[in-house]
């Protein structure tokens, strides 16, 4: 019998701290519906997830209210669609951004992934029509996420892609440009991207992964924060071990839903990620969880040390958890998606250079970072080289999500909505660096590289 | 399947009759119940079986709801798994 104790304690994680399972996410291949007429290949896609997914939003909220815990999303993440489209004969992608957000809206899912392109090594014909593709597929879609995946430690850093990806970020912003920019918050830049991630916007189903998977993941920024209130100026041993049974606790409650979910659509049961996602509302910030270790401000000295902790802890503490870890796993810094974090840019403790060294020891990288509208495609990047270079090198998975938000400077204020949140507009390094990006070519693999 | 039904709120007279009805009405059996009364707030934790219910957990949640709601009370009836899977190794 449970322990009533251990009743009020579940119950108040999810009324009072915010407990919830962030997202199920299904992973879907859409390597069979290839055709040369892309008509013909749209229509397949279409009926392929439509038919797949019709049943996972209704399931998802059936399980919510099982359980009594708030799944929050409900997504699919594709084969990456330059794979998937190649055969097409075409020389736009557009038409299938079109058809993924219609089935996204037929089967009720608020984001479908996988817009992508894996081009860390070279590019074929599909990945070059992908990616020039990007900036109208987000601006005539709702449901769209894209992502490129331009570096890995496997295979060094594309140059010529992260010089092109700077001006398809700014050719986004401007044909978004009458609502803040919002293309820019779906897309992803990544190095050492996952395949069964399933957090947006760099979710998509890599070409390993099974025909039809369940991926979960959980969040409860709150529930850490509430844990560590109560060990108030103890050791950093003690920190870590809270920080891991809560990280269990919250684990479990993902690895049950993914199994429920599993089960009844009757598909693969995939990964649970465990990552402490946050949202803009208060009580769901992990730069408030920082901040409870003792630091008066996110990005005061100290703050990578505490992320460090953080988000070694969290992955200690779900891996007992769950049947399979998998996806980024950690602890997101999203900007504009997290009350700390906006209120470190404002009050001046946080930087976007102290951001980027945050992002050698969190789970992804620089996320949903507004910068001022004139920031220029080469600035771009090499924030994204830089940002590419710390994956690289670190073998882990790194990102840029930045929104250059045209006419906005530093000291306005961006307001995406939703979970998408609100922010300042960060202050970029003004120096150039444009014949440093205009070389182009390859960054070769590390040393590191040569494991075998 | 087991399900746990939490009930909070100020306190007063009948609601455990109000909760015990509403129950024995759709045929859920009651296993175990833990009640007490803190600076005049009411807990309340059941655990009962469905097995034999004439309605679907979803419907139950419904009644408790609107009938809690009348009495000021705040109802959850949630499966027992989400709390052994939390709390259990």
């Amino acid at each position: 019998m449970v322990r009533t104790e251990d009743i009020f304690e579940t119950n108040r994680m999810i009324a009072e701290n915010k407990l919830d399972v962030r997202t199920i996410t299904m992973g879907l291949s859409l390597r069979d519906c290839s055709h040369p007429d892309l008509g013909i290949f749209c229509t397949n896609v279409y009926d392929k997830v439509t038919r797949s997914a019709c049943d996972l939003v209704r399931t998802g909220e059936a399980i919510e209210a099982d359980f009594g815990v708030p799944i929050v999303n409900k997504r699919i993440a594709v084969t990456p669609i330059a794979i998937a489209a190649d055969a097409c004969r075409t020389d736009s992608y557009v038409a299938v951004a079109q058809t993924l957000d219609r089935a996204a809206k037929e089967v009720g899912v608020n984001f479908i992934g996988g817009f992508s392109a894996l081009v860390e090594s070279g590019m074929t014909k599909g990945d070059r029509t992908l990616i020039s593709s990007i900036p109208e597929a987000l601006a005539s879609t709702e449901h769209v996420c894209a992502s490129v995946n331009v570096g890995s430690t496997k295979a060094g850093i594309n140059m010529d892609c992260v010089r092109e990806m700077g001006e398809i970020i700014k050719k986004t912003a401007s044909l978004t440009a009458d609502r803040d920019a919002i293309g820019c918050a779906k897309l992803v830049v990544f190095a050492n991207a996952v395949e069964n991630n399933p957090f947006m916007a760099g979710a998509f189903h890599g070409v390993s992964e099974g025909e039809c998977v369940i991926h979960v993941g959980v969040s409860g920024p709150g529930v850490v924060k509430r844990a560590l209130e109560l060990v108030g100026g103890k050791s950093f041993d003690i920190v870590s071990e809270t920080i891991k049974r809560t990280a269990f606790k919250i684990t479990r409650v993902g690895q049950l839903v993914a199994q429920e979910a599993a089960s009844r659509l009757g598909v693969q049961l995939g990964i649970i990620d465990l990552s402490l996602a946050p949202t803009p509302f208060v009580g769901d910030s992990v730069a408030h969880i920082l901040e409870e270790m003792g630091l008066e401000s996110c990005g005061a000295p100290g703050t990578t040390a505490a992320l460090a902790l953080l988000n070694d802890a969290v992955k200690k503490g779900g891996q007992m958890a769950a049947l399979h870890v998998g996806g980024l796993s950690g602890a997101f810094i999203p900007v504009s998606e997290d009350i700390g974090m906006i209120n470190a840019i404002n009050c001046g403790s946080l930087t976007l250079e102290k951001l980027e060294a945050m992002t050698c020891v969190c789970s992804v990288g620089l996320d949903m970072i507004a910068v001022p509208g004139d920031t220029s495609a080469a600035t771009l990047s090499g924030i994204i080289a830089d940002e590419a270079a710390i994956g690289m090198i670190n073998n882990k998975t790194t990102a840029a999500r930045l929104i250059p938000v045209p006419n906005k400077k530093v000291g306005d204020t961006v307001e995406f909505g939703g979970l998408l949140g609100h922010s300042p507009i960060v202050a970029v390094n003004r120096f150039g660096n444009d014949a440093f990006i205009a070389r182009g070519g390859h960054i070769p693999a590390p040393i590191r590289s040569l494991t075998n | 399947m087991k399900i746990v039904i939490t009930i909070i709120g100020y306190d007063c007279v009948g609601i455990v009759a109000m909760v015990s009805t509403t129950l024995a009405e759709r045929n859920v059996n009651i296993m175990d119940i833990n009640q007490n009364i803190m600076n005049g707030f009411f807990n309340m934790v059941m655990i009962a079986d469905m097995d034999g219910a004439k309605v679907s957990l979803t419907e139950l949640q419904e009644v408790l709801k609107t009938k809690g709601e009348a009495m000021g009370l705040q109802i959850k009836a949630q499966s027992e798994e989400i709390f052994k899977a939390m709390h259990r190794v």
